[in-house]
């Protein structure tokens, strides 16, 4: 088990480093206008021009600026190219809202998926579980900036019972106020998934409810409900888990763009929208790598987790 | 599965099988695909949605007649025209800037948009370009994904080392932030492969990006597939004959990935429509003054307030679309594998 992990780790870091080098490159030879020219302004000088090259280190080898961006990266004194701010800073900053999004999104469509896909298998094939599925699928087909610009004008503006979008701080407003705003987002993020998750725990809860151990704990007496939650669901969540940890890493690392973006929540993905507007390299870079973190750690995690459930894997892989 | 929010989370995961319900076996002397073709005639509503998707084709493409019907243009500004409602003079947009809601007369039937263009014509052209962007990439990332999956599974060692590794990376970016970053950038500059050249504007920008970020999802369930297809017994034989990996991969293995690409290319298009909505939003989709829905939700979600015409419209239009593809893809894939053994691979 620990050569696993290490192995896992070990691989991480070298996806991490691979999608850092990619992600580099990609900016540096797209045709996006040169930054420097960029930020000489209109009636620059090419000695003007030269300068902030020089200044910015853009006339350096490309290597080389590799190197120091990443240092910077780490150091946390990386600058943005369109307004001088510290990246690092910005990105600290949207931190605790992206999180506070992505893990209200995350528990609210587990819970919703998980007690609906109970439901649906229990009532397999009644007009109940025809319209979840229904519901689920209309659910999966939304856009999500569509879906939270109508909740946040007809149930916020209009009806009044939302704020209409922004953030609040718990510290400074108090934590029902910070609730207030979230409730909104958290559910229309979370609409996306709970399609998914239901109709993959009703598939599993009918593969299972057919195996010789539900049989027999039935067989021995014990109630229906016991059965069900102890016996069925237990088994029939694995999967449930392992895609709960994969999506929750995805909507960690930038998955969350377009909810952030229309509910004005200014995280991590709403920092990325607006730089992206201005071709801000260095946050583009930053929070790419951010993102990509996220998703390479909540993978590895689901791995290892998986491992330590099921010594086969470890073996094969 | 994950490029998470966005609705851009495709629901590419065909996991859900009726368990319960276990389709009656075929009767015999019927082959596999028409055994499917049978299962699927008798899937009332993936049928009915089925036609709904062609239907909504079918609009996209008389796009042009309604367009001489309305007797406007998808670009063309009425600014300061006016129009005769219900016996009532009213202008297309008002002084205040609010555009005329829908009329359901030939002229701005669904109503105008903030220029005084007509919202239903832009929304026939756009359904053009967003049908477009949605099943050439699906196209694309069927046609990579086959080619990199196959490749991979059969030829193993190195060649696999290679493709996985890549795919292991394409995996790790933030689909949405790539794609969005990728298209703001390439809309600015154009894209220039060798003697290949793409515009600034071009839809083929954001169909490429949308193509190629989506390839992982299908690459790595078909290289699962290769690999133990390869060890069979008909591979063998066809070895023994003396066939090369070309005729093996082509003549072999394609048509045993058939059902699964089925299963999946619906899933693509729905993906690709709703990636195309999200790319265009931020602005890194379809470019302005060319419609798709994605950049008339975009425009429309400003003026929510004072328009919901320009919101509500192209989005009904795009879910009924996404859900088309979605009810008909689910099933295409029980019809085709009622035991739902295509799973997607983490």
């Amino acid at each position: 088990m620990g050569r696993f992990v290490i192995r896992r780790v070990v691989g991480m870091v070298v996806v991490m480093f691979a999608v850092s080098v990619l992600t580099f490159l990609i900016f540096n030879v797209i045709p996006n206008g040169d930054p420097a020219d960029r930020m000489a302004g209109k009636n620059s000088t090419p000695v003007q021009i030269a300068a902030i090259e020089k200044e910015w280190g853009f006339d350096k080898p490309i290597y080389t600026q590799y190197v120091t961006t990443m240092e910077k990266v780490f150091t946390g004194d990386l600058i943005s190219y369109a307004n001088q701010t510290n990246v690092v800073e910005e990105i600290r900053r949207g931190i605790p809202r992206t999180f506070a999004l992505a893990i209200g999104a995350a528990l609210l469509w587990f819970a919703m998926g998980t007690a609906l896909g109970l439901y649906t298998a229990m009532r397999a094939g009644r007009w109940t579980d025809t319209l979840v599925t229904v519901l689920a699928l209309i659910g999966v087909s939304m856009p999500v900036f569509w879906l939270g610009a109508l909740a946040s004008y007809y149930l916020g503006f209009k009806l009044g019972l939302f704020p209409n979008g922004g953030y609040a701080e718990i510290g400074e407003e108090g934590l029902w106020e910070w609730v207030k705003h979230m409730i909104l987002p958290w559910c229309v993020l979370a609409t996306l998934f709970v399609g998914v998750y239901s109709r993959v725990l009703r598939s599993n809860v009918l593969d299972t409810i057919n195996d010789d151990y539900v049989r027999t704990a039935r067989a021995k007496g014990l109630s229906e409900r016991r059965v069900m939650i102890h016996h069925v669901l237990r088994n029939s969540l694995i999967p449930i888990v392992t895609l709960w940890g994969l999506d929750f890493g995805a909507v960690l690392g930038g998955g969350a763009i377009l909810t952030e973006t229309v509910f004005d929540l200014q995280g991590v993905g709403q920092y990325f929208a607006e730089s992206i507007g201005q071709l801000d390299v260095p946050p583009v870079l930053a929070v790419t790598i951010f993102g990509a973190f996220f998703i390479v750690l909540l993978n590895t995690l689901v791995d290892i987790v998986y491992a330590a459930l099921d010594p086969r894997i470890r073996l094969t892989s | 599965m994950s490029i998470a929010d966005s609705s851009v989370q495709p629901d590419l995961s065909p996991v859900v099988n009726d368990g319960g319900q276990a389709e009656a076996e075929a009767a015999p002397g019927l082959s596999p695909w028409a055994s499917a073709v049978r299962r699927l005639r008798r899937n009332k509503a993936a049928l009915i949605f089925g036609a709904l998707f062609i239907l909504l084709v079918a609009l996209a493409l008389a796009a042009p007649l309604w367009a001489q019907i309305a007797d406007t243009t998808p670009a063309k500004n009425h600014l300061s025209d006016t129009i005769v409602v219900n016996g009532k003079s009213e202008q297309v947009v008002t002084f205040d800037g609010v555009p005329i809601a829908p009329t359901w007369q030939t002229k701005f039937f669904l109503g105008a948009d903030q220029n005084g263009r007509d919202v239903a014509v832009r929304l026939l052209y756009g359904a053009r370009n967003s049908l477009f962007i949605g099943l050439t990439a699906a196209i694309i990332t069927a046609f990579l994904a086959v080619l990199l999956g196959t490749l991979a599974g059969y030829f193993r060692g190195w060649t696999d080392a290679v493709i996985s590794r890549s795919l292991d990376i394409m995996w790790a970016f933030p689909v949405l932030l790539l794609g969005v970053a990728l298209g703001v950038s390439l809309a600015l500059g154009g894209l220039k492969i060798g003697p290949i050249q793409i515009q600034g504007g071009s839809l083929w920008i954001p169909t490429l990006i949308i193509g190629v970020v989506s390839v992982v999802y299908l690459a790595r369930p078909i290289r699962g597939q290769v690999l133990s297809l390869r060890e069979k017994e008909f591979v063998e034989a066809a070895r023994a004959q003396g066939a090369g990996p070309i005729r093996i991969m082509f003549g072999e293995l394609l048509p045993n990935l058939a059902s699964t690409i089925l299963v999946f290319f619906p899933l693509l298009v729905a993906n690709s429509i709703l990636l195309e909505a999200a790319l265009s939003f931020l602005g890194a989709g379809v470019q302005p003054p060319e419609p798709s829905w994605g950049t008339m939700l975009s425009d429309g979600v400003v003026l929510l307030s004072t328009a919901p015409h320009l919101t509500i419209v192209p989005g009904l239009m795009l879910v009924l679309t996404v859900l088309s593809l979605n009810v008909f893809g689910d099933g295409v894939r029980d019809a085709l594998d009622p035991r739902a053994k295509v799973r997607l691979e983490h």
